[in-house]
């Protein structure tokens, strides 16, 4: 069923990384994926690997949950090892068939991109995992927020995602009702040629764009009876504040980043 | 005669294994005759809309049977697909789900879908249009043009149109005013009078089901709480009350009378209530 999607479902809890601070799970994610990009042996791989370990343990999130949302993402997973297997040149021949030939080079560069992909699939998950869509947009305003000096609707763009996560799991839903009553009147998804199957695909696809525009007028005009008007002198209920757990997680991801840096510098 | 449809032992589980683990149906069991009409009623999330699910074969059930006129719906692929046009199932705000260019080519999407020629396929949308009073002039205009109330009963003439033995109704009068709600449940009753068919019906409205039912079946935390006549049911008032369902409004007033000290029979329709208070009235004039 289509509500069996957990691509970057939110998990509430309340441990350490669910605390902390939208903005800091955000920076330290992008130094996170850019120090993922410097590693390059075993060694700096394991320190990476260690630190996303420690990190969902903190989280709490169950490991089955984080297995769960990476099925869809497999087959890129599978895809890019096999292109990095075949496709890596190298010294070492190991087996040769022809054109193709798999080499020890081509192998480990296939484990290291996999490892890469992985890992930076599981960082992303770990925040969107343990982070509110609320706060998640909230953070992002608050980071994007200098660009306002650029004329960039900074607010506009935020809110704008924040109704669209909000609006995911309501548009699933009703996919899925819609799919049920065209069901029962018969029409078939399952079978048939190509054509068909898209041509099956419009008596979906016409209820469900009525109603996410339905749907879009409605909040519209619930938010202008609120006397909603953009970003302009808007206050927020929850201010976000840097606290003692913040500031120890960017020290703890400067050391990481250092530690990267020294490590290539070592050729390691 | 066998019974149209047999139920036997139901029970559903929704995302079995994970931790949004949630049992919807728990040993559901019962049969129904040709050309009954059940009500079915429980409050929100007590599996009413999952049990009717399993009629027409959308949800398969975790455990037990569905016996469409003694054959298991699903027996093979064939079967389940024969039941989704034998039952017909309209949901609940049925008007969101048209997508046509006009009325008529909506109507005709189940029949279409039955592989039936042109002649049949027009003969039945304009026998369903008849039903729900759908015009001929409205049949070739967009759908997306009507009422509200009349949106809903292109829908359900869309169902119909597939010529069902049994029709199932999620809350057929959801969201409409008094006279569009008595429009749906007359068409309803002109479709069960011409085809003979069996009729079930979910509502909130006890005093519709009431009237229109010959049969009440209550769902309560994915079990099947009472099923017997409405008489009986409504009978049974402080239990339905603690389910959080409601009895119809001349019950109340009847019950209350009677705790007052008058002798009067519960009744459950104005009908019966106009002639349970003449029998009183003449009573007190003999006596």
């Amino acid at each position: 069923m289509l509500k069996d999607i957990t691509l970057g479902q939110y998990f509430p809890g309340n441990s350490p990384v669910h605390r902390l601070d939208p903005r800091t799970k955000l920076i330290v994610l992008v130094v996170y994926i850019v120090a993922l990009f410097l590693a390059s042996s075993w060694v700096s791989y394991g320190v990476m690997f260690l630190f996303l370990a420690i990190s969902i343990a903190i989280s709490r999130i169950p490991l089955k949950a984080l297995a769960h949302g990476m099925k869809p993402l497999l087959f890129i997973l599978v895809f890019t090892g096999i292109l990095n297997v075949f496709f890596t040149p190298g010294e070492t021949v190991l087996v040769s068939l022809g054109a193709i030939r798999i080499t020890a080079e081509g192998l480990v560069r296939a484990v290291f991109m996999m490892l890469r992909i992985l890992m930076l699939i599981t960082g992303t998950f770990l925040l969107t995992y343990t982070t509110s869509p609320i706060s998640l947009t909230d953070g992002l305003e608050s980071l994007l927020g200098p660009l306002k000096a650029i004329r960039l609707p900074v607010h506009e763009l935020s809110m704008m995602m924040c109704i669209a996560l909000r609006f995911i799991p309501t548009l699933i839903e009703e996919t899925d009702k819609i799919m049920n009553a065209q069901k029962a009147r018969g029409a078939d998804f399952e079978s048939g040629s190509l054509m068909s199957r898209v041509r099956a695909l419009v008596p979906i696809l016409v209820p469900l764009f009525i109603s996410a525009f339905r749907r879009a007028d409605e909040l519209a005009t619930a938010m202008e009876c609120r006397c909603y008007h953009g970003g302009d002198g808007r206050t927020k209920m929850k201010l976000l504040r840097y606290k003692l757990l913040d500031y120890k997680t960017f020290t703890l991801t400067l050391l990481l980043f250092s530690a990267m840096i020294v490590l290539r510098r070592f050729g390691m | 005669m066998e019974p149209i449809l047999q139920i036997k032992n139901l029970h559903h589980v929704y995302s079995r294994g994970t931790p949004f683990e949630h049992i919807a149906l728990e040993d559901v069991s019962f049969q129904v005759e040709r050309g009954e009409f059940i009500g079915i009623i429980g409050h929100t999330g007590s599996g009413k809309s999952t049990l009717m699910q399993h009629m027409n074969g959308l949800l398969k059930p975790t455990s037990g049977s569905v016996l469409l006129d003694g054959e298991d719906i699903w027996a093979n692929k064939a079967a389940t697909r024969q039941s989704r046009f034998r039952v017909g199932l309209v949901f609940q705000y049925p008007e969101y789900q048209l997508f046509e260019e006009t009325v008529y080519k909506d109507i005709a999407f189940g029949p279409k879908n039955m592989k039936l020629d042109e002649k049949e396929i027009d003969r039945r949308v304009r026998e369903a249009a008849g039903f729900v009073g759908i015009t001929e002039q409205q049949l070739s205009v967009s759908p997306f043009d009507l009422s509200g109330g009349q949106k809903r009963r292109v829908a359900i003439a869309g169902v119909i149109a597939m010529e069902p033995e049994i029709l199932i109704l999620d809350e057929p009068t959801a969201g409409l005013d008094p006279e569009g709600r008595e429009e749906i449940l007359a068409n309803i009753n002109a479709y069960r009078g011409a085809k003979n068919a069996t009729i079930m019906m979910v509502s909130h409205s006890m005093t519709d089901v009431a009237r229109m039912a010959d049969r009440l079946l209550v769902m309560n935390h994915a079990r099947l709480a009472m099923d017997g006549a409405p008489g009986a049911v409504f009978a049974r008032a402080d239990e339905l009350v603690e389910m959080g369902l409601d009895i119809p409004d001349v019950t109340r007033v009847f019950l209350r009378l009677r705790q007052l000290g008058l002798d009067v029979e519960p009744v459950y329709t104005v009908e019966q209530a106009v002639m349970a208070l003449s029998r009183l009235k003449e009573g007190h004039c003999h006596a």
